[in-house]
């Protein structure tokens, strides 16, 4: 015990967590259980209990100012001298708020409350030293140290360390899909040491004690070390740790010790819940509220004021001045004081309280709508768009810049091999391009694709034996089975999609990713390659020369090996093909490998050339048992199938079917009597659960070459070549992908040569860098064979970057070529893995370690070749983006991505076109890129102003309020690319000034290679410096911060899992839905709301204006001619409702307009609806409207016999009149729902004011409204004033609406009319409006076919000079073109703009000339532009010709 | 299987009308095609509406007198210097002589109207016990706190009825006189003073407490009048139905008035030969002159009236009416104007593009 209590001293110095086995403890007090001073798991998510709930809730409300405000208001009236009204009375209508949002918190709280009892009393095992098994418990009796035994399919109930598991590698999966979204399976090992246990864990024989960090909330990150009684240690880190909320996968029994329990898990700490942002609306309104208050202030002044001089008007005390209650009458100075309090107490309602409830409401019922959205609802995925923030919906419609993320944004995120280089030559694989052509353009068009479906397999169907079609029927039937099955990590739907099958056409998208259709001229060579490679032996090692042959080989087992994806099949998603050859041992020892490799190579060699069945028999075990039981059907079917195929060898090449890629391989060596039974094996289809969707992509190339990865386990890969034979390498180690080393590498054992070969993938910059030098190689011949091979490989990469494919280097490290002799023999790998495992097990300074270990590695590599994939673009992002920015949106792509990616990805979904000006600044020196800031900006302004009569000239229309920005888009077009390092010097050199002037003249900007960090610094600086709202538009993990920077963050839920959705406002999983989100729902929302906001602004200032009036007519004293409960009714039941479904439901311009027309986007981004002058004519009418309603009654009813309610009651009536009216003209668009509800606040009105004025006789002391509703209704009188009274103080507001109606030139009333038109009549008037408001955007987009592809050519025009095939814009200088070659950073080009030598000139820098030939001289140019100014200038012509 | 087969479309929004906010939906949109004939047929309508109402309201005739006293105008300026300074002031009367040249048409009402008295006022207008006035037992023995100072007498007992507003109720009565013939004698016109409280008032908000041994004096036995009263509330008539609580006039005087200027109804004239109206001739008003205006500016006013189907003259709502009749009208001309110069604009503006 002496011990415990001094490793919990040590704790708390370490802020460490300390956690040994809680067995030895059974039954004893909790006191001497060391670990029972961490918390329990219960959780307890809901904040209130039933005794606490009261208390709490109230000071909870209490700290809202507006709560704070009212319940001033009631303590104000329970002094006496002040009370304006009976104090319990005034209490009703606070009551009435905190009420309403007590029970809308305790409903909130009661669901937290009854999912915590589900969650608390879910069962699991834990180890029970008294029973000596595992015991049923409750979740929330587990503790930390408990031994939790969990079964598939189980749900973890805390952060366990994994410490056993019934996999005899043990290997557990996890499925996080609770936690992140991610469905694809997790690996999780046990902590090394456990791993060899035989049968059954005993956890009463764990005596070590675990330390390891205190609870945080990084999902992957943890660390620590197990200290075993004999004081050796063992690291561990999140491969070991088991997360709360995931699901037990693929493992039978898994065993672990819990560390963290409940609140402290990662996963609930991770829970931040719902955000709360405050909208620009709302922060509109509270300076309009402190407006409100002074009109309050100024009104109870002037009560005050009127109340002493009044009193000073009698010389004595008139019967009407009543004394206190003994009799003493105040000084006026005081009574005037006291007055102030009461006023304040009577026009309390002027500070708009009940709007804070109303906005919520409202905002309930518009996420409502949002959710709702069947346009805003991905099927592939199920997923409708989630409102993560609840109350900023009306920010959608505001929105001046967007900020997107390019991967998974603008792209799909779903990668597709497109070509590769190896060893310098390039496979551009124009049949993968034209499939990939031809899906793109059939995205768009289900029915085009079924017919082109129908039509491409001609051949196929014919030549289908009648047998098969028999059989052919069942097929789309059996597809749609394995449609149900998810490939990389999504649960979306599969369907191959012949034309006869019913499945959505969405579903290609996964196809593509998977078919990739084999170069004609690389295959041959890779068969080659293949069987080079099965006459490897040990004896006989590769030769050491870079022999395409072999590295062809080699390029393919990387593609296939080094990488983390996992194998399963169709048929049943979830068994993975993890086992591993049945003769091989458990304890894996070396020795038993190399002979089962043995014998697997002779039998592979033996049998290469005549049949490969019986060469993989342990395999064909393990795949069979899956096959022919899970789904014989399909087994049958598809050999059919094949054998079917091997007859037709025709269209082999050109089929999309991968089975046909197999079978044409296999074709190849063998005869198809042979294939079918090889066939078969191959037929349960492998899916591939990548981590990462390159991963994916380049394990389905491979594939398509015939390396298909077989399975993988932590030790071995399995790979089948063409021939069907199949190599399984032991991996000695995988160093996981990281975005700081941006590679990976596997260690294999080839089981052929036994050689150590380590094989490496990473980004071309860093893999560059580590490859071998060619000058250290002894052999010349060869150091310039590599130096050509990596000057050309650069070449093809830098290609694929212009075609915007993402490159990937393939690298391989097997000897080193100047000692001619094996770089990592078995010593040298031994003491490197010993250090390494040294590395993880520290705790301290472990990441470096692991960096360095790795770097130890990974150096002296041979260049293999290299992969271009292509990040396909979303669909509808051209339009979404033509869409956005005609609605003035700025679009800005901030990415990680290299710049010629990016500017490509611009290209291709039109964030640049053709004829843009676009500068690129890449440049490190502060200087350099002032004056090119500086150069720019009095470009862009040339242009400018050569530009402005043009404008006049066209009758362009701009709108005259617009901000430089709105108008940014009519402005010529130009583009701004920055880099990462450039954006540094900006935010370091204090040029953000320039930097966000030049912007603003840019259409588009773009920010390549910067950090999540500039990200967000970015968006901040236009956020703040130039206050403009701002949304972030991300899906990965580096684009958090940017997204929670920005006024509205979205998130996509993509690919890259759940953490931007997790820190967004709202998530969306398609880019295209952010055109329907922000045009239309954003407008609506911003519009609605807006225009309530006004609405209640006007009127609460038009009712208590009413009583301010009255004021002048009773001394001054307070009294009001409306029963208080009346008055309490009509803010609460009589005028609340109608314009709180007019906040959720109403629509000035339909969704189609909308969409149609963005640029009513306008409206919103300009606060049309809502800004201080809307507040002040709103004001403005409120007090004529106030001033009819009460001085129509008055002179009417002057000098009569009326009393004081019965004068009220046609106040009251025909300011609800004028109130409900004013409602009904701001609406737009009346449904039943509006109508019944304006109906029905009038029709109550009646009802509850007849019946208490029929009930209350003296209920309501000391003044009752008895009869008098009655009365007044007897009464002529009163119908006329209630009739001409709305009329009068309506007729300003009508007036000017139908003036606006009929001539109104604003977007919204043309938009308004041209709703109104029937619809073809409405389509010819939104064409015209468009080909009228902006000639050159408008034809662009009415052909939104016209430029699909990037405008570069796909020639490598890197190797020509910068002369003529590069694009038009751009001028390149050399030293771009050589920037990733060795040692030519130093060659640099010195600036034109810049006189200074002394100036780090830019990397790269492109400028072009827009208005070159109008402008001659300006600068001197460089002599690559001159085809610039012509193409410009043709395209104002052609743009002036569309204007006239 | 069924993991990934369950969950299809289970998020999938519900494709209803409602949720794709798709309503059928009626979309005024206010322009010059409809807002016209609107602004013309109100116009029309007011106007028509406003010279009905302008004409009755000019048929109603009234007679006004101010008695209160100022600058020796009339009789009652005696009293009026004889109550100065004095509270209560000292019983008094004066009169009024009138004559009318023709038939005054019934049936008349007889108002007698204050000025700048602030019945309106808050603490004036709540002091008082609607639970008292209703004939609750308890609250005549416990008048409301609203009631004080005149909550509970100086002796301790509870004022009934209590309060500022039963306090300060008007106290002058009227009698009115008739000489048919000039040198004739008077006769007095009968005055109904019946009725003159609204029905409700008088027959459930107003109750007597319930009587002791069948007298109501006994009932409102241990309770103070309000200390301008002269006499107890039991003895404000010698009609039992019209004492107490249920005094005509001091229901009517309840009633608090909204505006500073006000009548309160004292009698309706429609009895015996005055039925069709006041006939000409020469009469006189005699005013039991008691209740004082002077101290606070105010003034008494004698009111006879006669009263149309819409109520008492009226000249405003008439002329409001023909105001805003006429304005639409002229606005419905100015929009008509500027949209017939609009649509010409509009279409050179199409025929320019």
């Amino acid at each position: 015990m002496r011990k415990e209590g001094k490793k919990r001293r040590k704790r708390k110095e370490d802020k460490k967590r300390v956690v040994v086995s809680n067995l030895p403890f059974e039954g004893w007090s909790p006191k001497e259980n060391p670990n029972l001073q961490y918390r329990g798991n219960q959780i307890k998510t809901s904040k209130y209990t039933i005794l606490s709930f009261i208390p709490k809730n109230i000071f909870e409300q209490l700290h809202r100012f507006a709560n704070f405000y009212f319940v001033g208001i009631v303590v104000l009236n329970f002094i006496p001298v002040v009370s304006a009204f009976q104090p319990g009375v005034s209490m009703i209508p606070v009551c009435m708020i905190l009420a309403v949002t007590a029970i809308k918190d305790a409903w909130e709280d009661l669901r937290r409350y009854k999912a915590d009892k589900v969650i608390n009393n879910r069962e699991c095992f834990i180890y029970s030293r008294r029973e000596q098994s595992f015991v049923p418990k409750r979740w929330k009796e587990v503790r930390v140290g408990d031994f939790v035994q969990m079964q598939c399919n189980e749900v973890i109930p805390a952060d366990i360390l994994l410490l056993f598991s019934s996999d005899p590698s043990g290997i557990c999966h996890l499925e996080t899909a609770n936690l992140d979204g991610e469905t694809n399976l997790k690996q999780r090992c046990v902590v090394k040491g456990f791993s060899q246990q035989e049968g059954q864990f005993q956890p009463e024989h764990f005596h070590n004690t675990i330390v390891c960090e205190k609870p945080n909330n990084h999902l992957n990150k943890f660390k620590g070390y197990m200290e075993h009684p004999d004081q050796t240690r063992t690291g561990f880190g999140s491969e070991s740790l088991l997360l709360r909320g995931c699901t037990i996968r693929n493992t039978e029994v898994a065993v672990g010790i819990v560390i963290y329990t409940g609140h402290e898990t990662k996963a609930m700490l991770n829970n931040s819940g719902p955000r709360y942002k405050r909208s620009k609306i709302e922060r509109r309104m509270n300076t309009d509220v402190f407006f409100c208050i002074g009109i309050l202030f100024l009104m109870c002044l002037c009560g005050a004021i009127g109340h002493s001089l009044w009193n000073r008007t009698f010389e004595e005390h008139p019967p009407f001045d009543v004394p206190d209650a003994d009799g003493n009458f105040l000084p006026p100075a005081l009574g005037g004081f006291y007055m102030f309090l009461t006023m304040i107490i009577l026009l309390q309602v002027l500070i708009p309280i009940s709007l804070y409830v109303s906005i919520e409401l409202v905002k309930l019922g518009q996420v409502f709508f949002l959710h709702n959205d069947l346009d805003l609802y991905d099927e592939e995925s199920d997923l409708p768009i989630q409102c993560r923030a609840l109350n900023i919906t009306e920010d959608l419609g505001q929105i001046q810049y967007i900020f997107s993320d390019k991967t998974g944004t603008l792209t799909e995120n779903k990668m597709v091999f497109r070509r590769c280089t190896i060893m310098g030559s390039e496979y551009c694989h124009q049949e993968n391009a034209k499939r990939l052509e031809t899906l793109k353009e059939v995205d768009s068009d289900s029915e085009e694709w079924a017919q082109y479906q129908c039509l491409s397999f001609p051949a196929r169907r014919t030549q289908r034996p009648s047998t098969m079609r028999s059989q052919g029927g069942a097929q789309p039937l059996r597809r749609s089975q394995s449609a149900r099955v998810p490939i990389q990590g999504h649960s979306r739907q599969r369907s191959v999609g012949y034309c006869d099958s019913v499945q959505p056409p969405v579903a290609f998208s996964s196809s593509i990713e998977k078919d990739v259709t084999p170069d004609k001229n690389l295959l041959t060579k890779v068969r080659d390659a293949a069987l080079w490679l099965e006459t490897l032996t040990e004896a006989k090692p590769a030769k050491p020369s870079h022999s395409t042959t072999s590295s062809i080989a080699d390029f393919f087992l990387a593609l296939a090996i080094c990488n983390s994806v996992m194998v399963s099949t169709t048929t049943e998603p979830r068994q993975r093909v993890t086992i591993p050859p049945p003769n091989k041992a458990l304890g894996t020892s070396l020795e038993k490998i190399q002979q089962l490799f043995q014998r697997l190579k002779l039998m592979s060699l033996s049998q290469s050339f005549s049949s490969t069945a019986p060469s993989d028999t342990d395999l064909g075990d393990s795949l069979g048992a899956n096959g022919p039981i899970t789904d014989s059907d399909e087994k049958d079917d598809a050999s059919v199938c094949s054998g079917d195929y091997s007859t037709d060898g025709g269209y082999r090449s050109s089929t999309w079917d991968q089975n046909d890629i197999l079978g044409s391989g296999s074709g190849a060596s063998s005869d198809g009597v042979m294939e079918a039974p090889d066939l078969g094996l191959a037929k349960p289809e492998l899916c591939y659960e990548a981590e990462s969707p390159d991963e994916a992509a380049l394990v389905h190339a491979a594939h398509a070459y015939s390396f298909t990865l077989v399975s993988r386990t932590p030790e071995q890969v399995t790979v089948r070549l063409p021939q069907g034979i199949c190599l399984t390498f032991d991996v000695l180690f995988t160093l996981g992908f990281d975005s700081v080393r941006k590679r990976m590498s596997v260690v294999v054992r080839h089981p052929l040569t036994r050689e150590i070969v380590i094989y490496t993938k990473g980004a071309d910059s860093t893999i560059m860098d580590l490859l071998e030098d060619p000058a250290c190689v002894t052999d010349t011949d060869l150091g310039k064979k590599m130096k050509k091979i990596q000057a050309r490989t650069q070449k093809h990469l830098d290609l694929y970057a212009r075609d915007g494919l993402r490159t990937l280097c393939i690298a391989k490290k097997v000897r080193d070529t100047s000692s001619q002799q094996a770089v990592i023999s078995e010593e040298d790998f031994q003491r490197w893995a010993s250090f390494r495992r040294q590395a993880e097990a520290s705790l301290d300074n472990r990441d470096e370690l692991l960096m360095e270990t790795a770097q130890h590695l990974e150096n002296q590599l041979t260049l293999l070749g290299a992969t271009g994939i292509e990040d396909r673009l979303q669909e509808g992002v051209p339009d979404t983006i033509a869409a956005l920015r005609e609605a003035g949106i700025q679009l800005w792509v901030l990415t990680g991505d290299k710049q010629e990616t990016a500017v490509n990805i611009a290209y291709s979904c039109r964030l640049l076109s053709q004829t843009d000006t676009v500068y690129a600044i890449n440049t490190e020196s502060q200087e350099t890129c002032e004056s090119i800031l500086n150069c720019a900006l009095e470009e862009v302004k040339q242009f400018h102003q050569l530009q402005k009569p043009d404008h006049k000239l066209f009758g362009f229309r701009l709108p005259s309020k617009a901000p430089p920005t709105a108008s940014g888009a009519a402005v010529p077009d130009a583009g701004l690319v920055i880099d990462g390092k450039t954006l540094n010097v900006i935010f370091q050199g204090q040029l953000e000034k320039k930097f966000l002037e030049l912007t603003q003249h840019c259409r588009s900007v773009l920010c390549c290679r910067s950090t999540p960090l500039q990200k967000s610094m970015v968006v901040k600086l236009v956020r703040d410096k130039l206050g403009m709202m701002t949304l972030s538009i991300g899906d990965g993990a580096n684009d958090v911060s940017m997204i929670q920077a920005a006024d509205i963050g979205i998130g996509i839920s993509g690919q890259e899992g759940m953490q931007a959705v997790m820190s967004s406002d709202f998530a969306i999983s398609r880019f295209k839905h952010l055109k329907k989100l922000l045009l239309v729902h954003g407008h609506w929302c911003y519009s609605r709301l807006a225009r309530m906001v006004v609405y209640f602004f006007y009127k609460n200032v038009c009712y208590v204006n009413l009583l301010f009036w009255y004021q002048f007519f009773c001394g001054f004293s307070g009294s009001t001619m409306i029963d208080y409960w009346q008055m309490i009714f009509f803010n609460l039941f009589f005028t609340s409702l109608p314009p709180i479904i007019f906040g959720i439901l109403d629509k000035d311009v339909s969704a189609e307009t909308l969409l149609a027309l963005p640029e009513l986007y306008k409206n919103g981004q300009n606060s049309e609806c809502y800004n201080l002058s809307a507040f002040w004519i709103s004001m403005m009418d409120a007090s004529y409207q106030s001033l009819i309603c009460f001085f129509i009654p008055y002179l009417t009813y002057k000098g009569s016999d009326i009393d004081v309610f019965t004068f009220g009651a046609p106040i009251n009536t025909a300011s609800l009149t004028t109130i409900l009216l004013h409602q009904a003209m701001e609406m737009k668009t009346w449904t039943t729902i509006h109508g019944l509800v304006l109906l029905g606040s009038f029709l109550m009105y009646f009802v509850v004011s007849l019946l208490y004025n029929a009930i209350c006789v003296t209920c309501n002391s000391p003044t009752n409204p008895y009869w008098v509703m009655e009365n007044q209704l007897s009464d002529p009188t009163f119908y006329l004033v209630c009739l001409l009274t709305p009329v009068v103080a309506l007729l300003p507001r009508y007036f000017f609406l139908s003036v606006q109606g009929t001539y109104g030139k604003s977007l919204i009333s043309k938009a308004e009319k041209i709703d109104k038109l029937p619809v073809d009549k409405r389509n010819l008037e939104i064409q015209s409006w468009r080909s009228k408001q902006r000639p050159g955007p408008a034809a662009e987009v009415s052909q939104p076919a016209s430029h699909p592809a990037p405008p570069i050519p796909p020639q490598d025009f890197r190797t020509s000079t910068p002369k003529s095939s590069s694009p038009p814009k751009w001028r390149h200088t050399e030293d771009w073109m050589l920037r990733k070659q060795r040692g030519s950073r130093e060659c640099k080009r010195e600036d034109l703009c810049l006189g200074g030598p002394s100036a780090r000139p830019s990397s790269g820098q492109h400028l072009l000339e827009p208005s070159r030939t109008l402008v001659p001289g300006a600068h001197s140019r460089g002599q690559n532009d001159v085809r610039k100014p012509l193409s410009r200038s043709s395209h104002r012509r052609s743009q002036s010709s569309l204007t006239i | 299987m069924t993991w990934s087969a369950a969950a299809r479309g289970a998020h999938q929004p519900d494709n209803t009308a409602f949720t794709q906010q798709r309503l059928p939906a009626w979309q005024p949109l206010l322009s010059a095609g409809i807002t016209l004939p609107l602004f013309f047929c109100a116009g029309l309508a007011f106007l028509g509406l406003g010279l009905g109402l302008y004409y009755s309201s000019n048929a109603i005739q009234e007679l006004e007198h101010d008695y209160t006293g100022d600058a020796d105008a009339g009789s009652c300026a005696a009293c009026a210097a004889q109550g100065q300074g004095r509270a209560p002031p000292p019983p008094c009367s004066c009169s009024w002589h009138f004559t009318l040249s023709e038939l005054f048409p019934g049936p008349v009402y007889l108002y007698y109207e204050l000025t700048g008295f602030y019945q309106n006022n808050r603490r004036y207008g709540v002091s008082r016990d609607d639970a008292q006035l209703s004939g609750l037992v308890s609250a005549l023995r416990h008048p409301a706190n609203e009631c004080a100072p005149y909550q509970f007498s100086a002796a301790g007992l509870p004022v009934a009825p209590c309060g500022a507003v039963a306090n300060s109720l008007f106290n002058d009565t009227f009698s009115l006189w008739h000489q048919r013939q000039s040198g004739g004698p008077y006769v007095e016109v009968p005055l109904d003073r019946a009725a003159i409280a609204w029905w409700t008032d008088y027959h459930i908000k107003f109750r007597n407490p319930p009587l002791v041994n069948g007298s109501l004096a006994l009932a409102f036995r241990g309770t103070a009048p309000p200390p301008n009263w002269r006499r107890p509330v039991y003895e404000l008539s010698p009609d039992p139905n019209n004492t107490g609580f249920v005094n005509q006039d001091f229901v009517v005087w309840m009633r608090t008035a909204a505006l500073p200027t006000f009548r309160k109804l004292y009698a309706r004239i429609r009895q015996g030969n005055y039925s069709a109206g006041l006939p000409s001739g020469a009469y006189r008003v005699d005013i039991a002159y008691n209740y004082p205006v002077r101290a606070f500016g105010g003034h008494k006013l004698l009111v006879f009236s006669n009263i149309s189907w819409m109520g008492g003259k009226n000249p405003f709502l008439g002329i409001a009416y023909l105001v805003v009749g006429s304005l639409c009208i002229v606005v419905g001309f100015v929009m008509l104007a500027v949209y017939i110069r609009y649509q010409d604009q509009d279409d050179d503006e199409n025929d320019d593009e």
